[in-house]
């Protein structure tokens, strides 16, 4: 159970190492926004399996609130690069 | 066998997260990386939060509210960035043959 528990942390976190590597060598600021859209949207999940890791319901709720923040700054980035500072 | 359903999904959902960065990384340009970028991390998280709901089922409500969250919200984000990436004069890929975006944009393809 626990090297089950183990290998999914670890697979997860293989994910967003790769996707960090996008974040960094992405050639314009377009690819790095979607690069970090990846990882919180990855982050959440990582985070609603430690709250099943740890037994702490509020990670589930904390999971849920990063998606929220998540998915208003994407909005907020491509706004912004649609249009600018305006 | 609730313990197989739960472990399972959640692998399942590790398996797309995995490949989505994998897309992340190999696609050619961010168009085609956005395929990888919404849909694979999407299934991934869902399956992932709903294992978790299934191997704890008094989380059930509370992970079905997160993934359905998740599964309304990434192709909004998705489809914004991506056109706010096109506008802003993103790198196409030499290997794209017909691109109609120009004439969707002005609203012309009847």
């Amino acid at each position: 159970m626990m090297t089950l528990n183990l290998i999914y942390v670890i697979v997860v976190c293989v994910s967003l190492a790769l996707t960090t590597m996008r974040l960094i060598k992405g050639p314009d600021t377009s690819n790095r926004a979607m690069a970090l859209d990846v990882m919180t949207t990855a982050s959440v999940a990582l985070l609603v399996f430690f709250a099943l890791f740890f037994g702490r319901r509020i990670y589930v709720d904390v999971g849920l609130v990063y998606a929220v923040l998540s998915f208003i700054g994407v909005l907020v980035i491509a706004r912004f690069l649609e249009r600018g500072i305006s | 066998m609730r313990l197989v359903s739960g472990y399972v999904l959640l692998y399942l959902g590790a398996f797309f997260l995995l490949v989505s960065s994998i897309g992340l990384l190999r696609l050619p340009d961010v168009y085609t990386r956005m395929q990888a970028a919404t849909k694979a991390t999407t299934l991934g998280v869902f399956f992932s939060v709903v294992g978790v709901g299934v191997l704890n089922p008094a989380w059930l409500l509370e992970c079905l509210a997160v993934a359905f969250f998740i599964l309304l919200t990434a192709p909004i984000s998705g489809s914004a960035l991506l056109r706010a990436s096109y506008k802003a004069g993103s790198q196409i890929a030499p290997a794209t043959t017909i691109d109609k975006t120009p004439e969707f944009l002005r609203g012309d393809d009847k």
